[in-house]
């Protein structure tokens, strides 16, 4: 008898969750560190919604951006929440296929969120989704190594002190390389780095009627500058490096100097993973000839797909996720240096976040002075830093990276390398119609 | 052509070696997954360290393992058994009762495999969609059925093809019809063939990628999804992706290990006449 009420009860109990779970959003995300601590943490946004159950979908970024992109173009529905970058997000609101925030509510402060980010987040002055995190580029390098060799590195270094230190500091018989960069072929990963690299030099992608520029001086220089680093100093197998494979060269002592994304200073700072925590110093991105456009900009961003049957329930979430409220759960659950950085302004204005961060100032400098809009000398037909805001953009930019790779592993020149890029940029820029015969 | 100790020592050293060559990256990944992740990432690299099961604790905190691991037994399993059941009396008509055409079928058959399979992505996302079975085991089981029956049909045929046909025949005279034919001659004839055939479809749908991971969202993800969820661009993740890996592979390894026996007759079936 006594078995039959337990059965009885848990049956009862079943239905009644089953009765009060009445929403079932599926959340697409990329595996990194910040979005798995959303996830643990999330149990607080279901508590707070016993209405609205969450259903997780974790995927290395390469494979999301293949999943989210076929389901969105095909109007799939799998999703009520998709983790999509600057990139995208832009030319999806423009397609119609997400849902505008144009109604955020009172209490979720849009003005605390940084304006360049809410900026790349938008189209034609519409919202399209709200950042999880955002980051822009530094220089980090070693202050042991500096100090030992007599030098300095001063707040804004050029490419050419760099090009200095790194001969300084250079140890190929210890593995200590002067300078590590990203060499691996992919338009987020080698054409990520060089692009900002070329638009300080003067060069940009393309002039206004879209005829690539990629034969000009200005992309030799800035491209014969970041290969002759990384062929004099930078550490052998170069070509196939990229944020992970650098990442670990400088937790293990291997290099001097590093230019990359901002999260990089989390990580390394952290002393379970990496060796040189205790001698990180942090310096602004390097200036080939001018400062405009020498820096990225980039956020992790939640959007509503415009084929989502939960929009309002998945903007609730989204707002949870992207609160100054949650930035607190993480900082109570982790630690300050743990929260998600680059979104807030509220965040920087918090004495305990500086002190856990030393390098917070420094990143939100670089993402208040990263503008998309503005990023060349000369003027240019599309948005962007470091890549070229058109869908095309992502397969002429990893072939021009697999060119760039070819020309620091050594197999082919610079010259040759940009006249083949130009070539194959010219053939798909025809073939998507925006050039003429 | 007796060997001397000399040259079977030489024989036994080049084998020994080139296998543990070939098995290295995945003892390379064992041993990562019970390292820290910073020794994962260690240069040079660390042979002996004090293991840790973090990892492990990591995975199965994130993750539903048995979900993954249910979902890669259906759909390996289940697609194998309806390539067999499509595969086997399809290979039995063109073996036996070729037609002029029967070549071409065959090699139209083995065509469907040489186009890159994202090329046609989007078209099956599309009915996959409509027919509502985008993120369903049945969806899976349907399309590793597909992509498995070029393999299951040509590997059945050429086991087929060396059976001789006079035993056939006298089978025929003694009033044997097709069906007793082939249960009661070809199946225990060729059963180490049609056992190889599915221990590879299995493999082949276990370790498949691309499909699983692109038709299916929450409900249907087997175990190539777990291993996905565990990588990352940004951030070091090689001990808990060796971790999530060792997992995923270790039930087919074991598979494949207890079978072995059976696979290796069947691929070396009729090769000596």
């Amino acid at each position: 008898m006594k078995t039959l009420a337990a059965l009885l009860l848990g049956a009862t109990a079943l239905v009644g969750t089953q009765a009060m779970a009445e929403t079932t959003l599926t959340i697409a995300t990329v595996n990194n560190n910040d979005m798995i601590v959303m996830q643990k943490l999330s149990k607080d946004f279901e508590q707070k919604n016993p209405d609205i159950k969450l259903n997780w979908v974790i995927l290395e970024e390469n494979v999301l951006r293949q999943k989210v992109t076929t389901d969105i173009a095909t109007q799939g529905g799998q999703y009520d929440i998709m983790t999509i970058g600057m990139f995208e997000t832009p030319l999806w609101g423009e397609k119609g296929w997400l849902s505008e925030f144009s109604e955020v509510p009172v209490e979720y402060n849009l003005d605390d969120v940084l304006q360049s980010v809410r900026d790349g987040l938008s189209f034609d002055g519409k919202l399209y989704a709200l950042p999880f995190y955002a980051e822009s580029q530094m220089t980090f390098y070693r202050k042991d190594l500096f100090e030992k060799a007599g030098i300095e590195m001063p707040d804004k270094p050029t490419w050419e002190q760099i090009g200095q230190f790194a001969e300084k500091i250079t140890d190929k018989d210890n593995e200590v390389y002067g300078i590590c960069l990203r060499g691996k072929p992919g338009w987020g990963e080698n054409m990520g780095q060089i692009g900002p690299v070329v638009n300080s030099y003067g060069g940009r992608w393309f002039d206004m009627s879209w005829k690539p520029q990629l034969d000009t001086p200005a992309w030799k220089e800035g491209v014969t500058t970041y290969v002759e680093l990384l062929k004099k100093y930078g550490p052998p197998g170069v070509a196939s490096n990229g944020f992970n494979e650098t990442l670990a060269l400088f937790a293990n002592g291997k290099c001097g100097m590093w230019v990359d994304a901002t999260v990089a200073a989390g990580f390394l700072t952290d002393t379970k993973q990496s060796q040189v925590a205790d001698k990180m110093g942090y310096a602004h991105p390097p200036i080939g000839k001018f400062e405009k456009g020498n820096h990225y900009l980039w956020s992790w961003a939640l959007a509503v797909p415009a084929s989502s049957k939960e929009p309002e329930a998945a903007k609730k979430f989204i707002y949870w996720a992207t609160s100054q409220d949650y930035i607190k759960l993480v900082a109570e659950a982790n630690g300050w240096a743990a929260v998600p950085p680059g979104t807030r302004t509220s965040t920087y204005e918090t004495p305990e976040y500086i002190s856990a961060a030393p390098f917070a100032k420094l990143t939100l400098e670089t993402i208040e002075t990263a503008d998309p809009t503005d990023a060349t000398q000369e003027q240019v037909p599309y948005r962007g830093i470091s890549y070229v805001g058109i869908p095309e953009f992502q397969a002429f930019g990893t072939a021009v990276g697999q060119q760039m790779a070819a020309v620091i592993a050594g197999q082919t020149s610079v010259d040759e390398a940009l006249e083949a890029s130009q070539a194959l940029v010219t053939r798909a820029m025809k073939q998507a119609g925006y050039l003429k015969d | 052509m007796e060997q001397s100790t000399g040259q079977k020592i030489a024989t036994a050293l080049v084998g020994w070696g080139l296998s543990l060559l070939m098995a290295f990256p995945i003892l390379w990944m064992a041993l990562a997954a019970f390292k820290t992740e910073s020794q994962a990432i260690a240069s040079p690299p660390i042979f002996f360290f004090a293991p840790t099961l973090e990892n492990f604790a990591a995975v199965f905190e994130r993750a539903n393992y048995p979900h993954f691991f249910l979902n890669s037994v259906v759909v390996a399993g289940g697609s194998t058994l309806l390539a067999l059941i499509i595969g086997l009396p399809a290979a039995y008509a063109m073996a036996f009762y070729p037609t002029k055409r029967t070549k071409d079928v065959l090699v139209w058959m083995l065509s469907t495999k040489m186009m890159p399979a994202v090329g046609v992505l989007v078209p099956i996302y599309l009915m996959f969609r409509s027919a509502g079975l985008i993120d369903t085991r049945s969806g899976l089981v349907f399309m590793y059925t597909l992509m498995n029956l070029p393999i299951v049909v040509w590997m059945l045929f050429t086991f087929f093809k060396d059976v001789p046909k006079e035993i056939l025949e006298a089978a025929l005279l003694d009033g044997a019809r097709p069906v007793q034919q082939f249960w009661m001659l070809l199946l225990p004839l060729t059963a180490p063939g049609i056992a190889s055939t599915g221990l590879l479809a299995v493999i082949l749908a276990w370790n498949e990628a691309f499909w699983s991971i692109n038709l299916s969202t929450s409900n249907a993800t087997p175990l190539t999804a777990f291993i996905a969820s565990f990588s990352s661009p940004e951030g070091l993740f090689w001990a808990k992706l060796s971790a999530a890996s060792l997992l995923a592979i270790g039930p087919i390894l074991a598979f494949g290990w207890m079978t072995q026996k059976q696979l290796v007759r069947g691929l070396t079936f009729g090769a000596v006449k």
